[in-house]
C-alpha cells in the first residue's frame, strides 16, 4: 500500500518533470518550467522518505544539509562567464552520486526484493561504470575549462590505452555479474571506468568543449537511468531517458555545427591544425586594413542596421554589458540592431545567449544561425566581438581547409565588417581567416571590453 | 523478465518524449537546458537516500551519505543556477 502510494508520487513527479522539460521552448514559459520540475523533485524526494526501508535519518539530513548548502552558494556565486564548468561540475557528481548507489545496491543483496538478481547486478555495473567516467570526465573537463589543466595528450597510444580502460571495465563487468560475490571485481570495473573518463576527455581542446559536455550531460542521465533499472524505479528511468535524451540531441546539435564527427572530437582529431590551405602571410599581407575606435563610430553612426556577432572573445572579456551599451547608444540614433549567434560560439550551446541576457539584452533580438544568415546581405555593418573561425569564409568553398564544410556566419556578405580582436592570432582551428584581409573588412585592434568602451565615447565627441 | 520488460518500455516511451520535446527548444535556451536537465538527473537523490537511510551496514551507509551529497548538490545547485539564468532573459518592454 505504501510502495502503491510512493509510486503514485513517483508518477506525477516524472508528469512534472517533463512539463518542466516543456516550459523551457520558451522563454517565457522557462521560469515557470523549471519550478515545476524543482517541485517535482521535492515529490520525489518526500515520497521517498516514506520508503520503509529507510530506518535512519541522521546521514540523510546530514548530506542534504551540506549537499544544499553547497550547491546553493555556488549556483550564486559562480559567475555566468564560469556556467560551461559549473555545469561540468555538477553533471560529474551526478554521475558520481548514481555510481555511488549502485556500489550500496552491490554492497546491500538483502536489499533486492523483487527485482530479479540478474537486472539488480548488470544494472548497478552499468550504473558504477557510466557513472564514475561520468564523474572523473566532468572534473577533466572543469580543469581545463578552468585553465588549471591546459595538457592535451594525443595520438596512438592513448587511444588504445583508452581501449583497454573501456574493454577491462566491461570485461570484469561482465565477470562480476557472473559472480557477485568477487567484490574487487566491483572496484576494479569502477577504477577502470574512472580512469577511461579522465583518459576521453584529456585530448579534447577548448573549442570543442560544448560537445564534450553535452556527451557527460547525456551520460550522467543515463547513469541515473540505469540506477533506475537497478531498483526497477521508474521514477529514475523515466528522468534519466529524458535527461540522456536531452543531452544526445545537444551533443549532435554542436557535432553538426562544427562538421566534425563525435569520434573525431573525442580523439582529439582535429585533422591537423594549422594544415591546410594558405599561410598568414599569404592570407594577410598587405591586404588587412586597421581602423580607429573614432572611424569605427562614424561608419556605424551612418548604418541602419548593425549585426553584432559575439564569439568566445566577448566572454573572456566580459565585455557584454559593454555591448548592451553600445547598442543602446545605436538604437537611440534609430539603427537597426541584432545578434548572430553561432551554435558553437563559446564554451556551451547557449552560452552567449546567457551572457547577453544577463547584460539585459532582450531575447528577441538574438538570433540563430539559420534566422541570420539570410540578413547579412541586407546588413550595413557587422561587428564581429571574439569570433574566429565560426566567420570564416574558408569554410564554404576552401577544401583543403581544416574547417571546410563547417556551417557558419556568412558575415562578410554584408556591407562592411568591424572586426575587434586583440591581434591576428589564429582561432581554434590554427587557421589565418579569410574575413580579415576581405576588401570589406576593418580590423579593431584592442581588448573586448576596452574597445567597446572607447567606442561609445567616441559617439560623444 | 516481465517486470524487466515493462521498465524498458518505460525507457523507450521516456526517450521518444524526450526527443520530441527537446528538439523544440530554441537554441538560445541551450545553457538552461543543460543545466535544468542536469538538475532533473538529481533524481539519483531517491536512490542514495534509502542507500543513506536503509542500516544495511557501516560502508554501504557512509556510500550512501557521500550520494545524497553529490546529488543534493546537483539538485539544488543546478535548479538555483538555472533559475538564476532563466530570469535573465527578457524582451524588448
Amino acid at each position: 500500500m505504501q510502495q502503491n502510494f510512493i509510486n503514485i508520487a513517483y508518477l506525477l513527479a516524472s508528469i512534472l518533470f517533463v512539463l518542466g522539460v516543456k516550459g523551457l521552448t520558451s522563454p517565457r514559459t522557462a521560469v515557470r518550467g523549471n519550478l515545476l520540475g524543482a517541485l517535482g523533485m521535492l515529490v520525489a524526494i518526500v515520497a521517498t522518505l516514506l520508503d520503509q526501508h529507510i530506518v535512519r535519518f541522521e546521514l540523510i539530513l546530514a548530506g542534504i544539509v551540506v549537499g544544499s548548502f553547497i550547491g546553493a552558494v555556488a549556483a550564486v556565486r559562480t559567475p555566468l562567464t564560469s556556467m560551461p564548468e559549473l555545469v561540468a561540475l555538477f553533471n560529474g557528481f551526478g554521475g558520481g552520486a548514481s555510481a555511488l548507489v549502485a556500489a550500496t545496491a552491490v554492497l546491500t543483496p538483502e536489499m533486492i526484493g523483487s527485482v530479479p538478481v540478474l537486472q539488480w547486478y548488470t544494472a548497478s555495473v552499468a550504473s558504477a561504470i557510466i557513472g564514475a567516467a561520468t564523474l572523473t570526465g566532468s572534473l577533466v573537463a572543469w580543469a581545463k575549462l578552468q585553465g588549471v589543466l591546459s595538457m592535451q595528450p594525443r595520438g596512438g597510444f592513448l587511444q588504445m590505452l583508452n581501449f583497454v580502460c573501456i574493454a577491462a571495465s566491461i570485461g570484469l563487468g561482465v565477470y562480476y555479474c557472473y559472480d557477485p560475490t568477487a567484490l574487487w571485481a566491483f572496484w576494479g570495473l569502477a577504477a577502470a571506468a574512472a580512469l577511461y573518463g579522465v583518459l576521453f576527455t584529456a585530448p579534447v581542446g577548448g573549442a570543442d568543449m560544448p560537445v564534450v559536455i553535452a556527451i557527460l550531460n547525456s551520460l550522467s542521465g543515463l547513469a541515473a537511468a540505469a540506477t533506475g533499472f537497478v531498483f526497477s524505479n521508474n521514477v529514475l528511468i523515466i528522468s534519466g531517458s529524458l535527461v540522456g535524451a536531452s543531452g544526445f540531441i545537444l551533443t549532435e546539435i554542436m557535432c553538426r555545427a562544427m562538421n566534425r564527427s563525435l569520434w573525431d572530437v573525442l580523439s582529439g582529431d582535429l585533422g591537423q591544425v594549422g594544415v591546410g590551405g594558405p599561410t598568414d602571410d599569404e592570407v594577410y599581407k598587405g591586404r588587412v586594413k586597421s581602423t580607429s575606435a573614432e572611424e569605427a563610430a562614424m561608419i556605424l553612426e551612418s548604418a541602419r542596421s548593425v549585426t553584432i556577432v559575439p564569439g568566445y572573445g566577448m566572454a573572456v572579456a566580459q565585455a557584454q554589458h559593454a555591448v548592451r551599451d553600445l547598442a543602446n547608444k545605436l538604437k537611440a540614433k534609430g539603427v537597426k540592431i541584432l545578434y548572430g549567434i553561432h551554435p558553437v560560439a563559446g564554451r556551451m550551446p547557449g552560452h552567449m545567449n546567457v551572457l547577453l541576457a544577463e547584460a539585459d539584452v532582450p531575447y528577441d533580438e538574438l538570433f540563430d544561425m539559420d534566422q541570420i544568415n539570410p540578413t547579412f546581405a541586407q546588413t550595413d555593418v557587422v561587428i564581429v566581438l571574439g569570433a574566429n573561425d565560426v566567420v570564416n569564409p574558408a569554410a564554404r568553398d576552401e577544401t583543403s581547409s581544416p574547417i571546410y564544410g563547417m556551417p557558419i556566419l556568412d558575415v562578410d556578405k554584408a556591407q562592411t565588417v568591424i572586426v575587434i580582436k586583440r591581434s591576428l592570432s589564429p582561432g581554434f582551428a590554427g587557421i589565418p581567416n579569410r574575413l580579415f584581409a576581405a576588401d570589406n573588412s576593418l580590423m579593431l585592434y584592442g581588448d573586448g571590453e576596452k574597445i567597446v568602451r572607447e567606442l561609445i565615447a567616441a559617439f560623444d565627441q | 523478465m516481465e517486470g524487466f520488460i515493462i521498465s524498458i518500455t518505460i525507457f523507450v516511451l521516456a526517450v521518444f518524449i524526450g526527443f520530441e520535446i527537446i528538439t523544440k527548444i530554441p537554441p538560445t535556451l541551450h545553457t538552461p537546458l543543460m543545466s535544468g536537465s542536469n538538475a532533473i538527473s538529481g533524481i539519483s537523490v531517491v536512490g542514495a537516500l534509502v542507500a543513506a537511510g536503509a542500516d544495511q551496514g557501516e560502508l554501504a551507509s557512509y556510500l550512501g551519505c557521500g550520494a545524497v551529497i553529490l546529488a543534493t548538490i546537483n539538485v539544488v545547485g543546478g535548479f538555483v543556477v538555472t533559475n538564476r539564468m532563466l530570469s535573465m532573459f527578457k524582451r524588448k518592454s
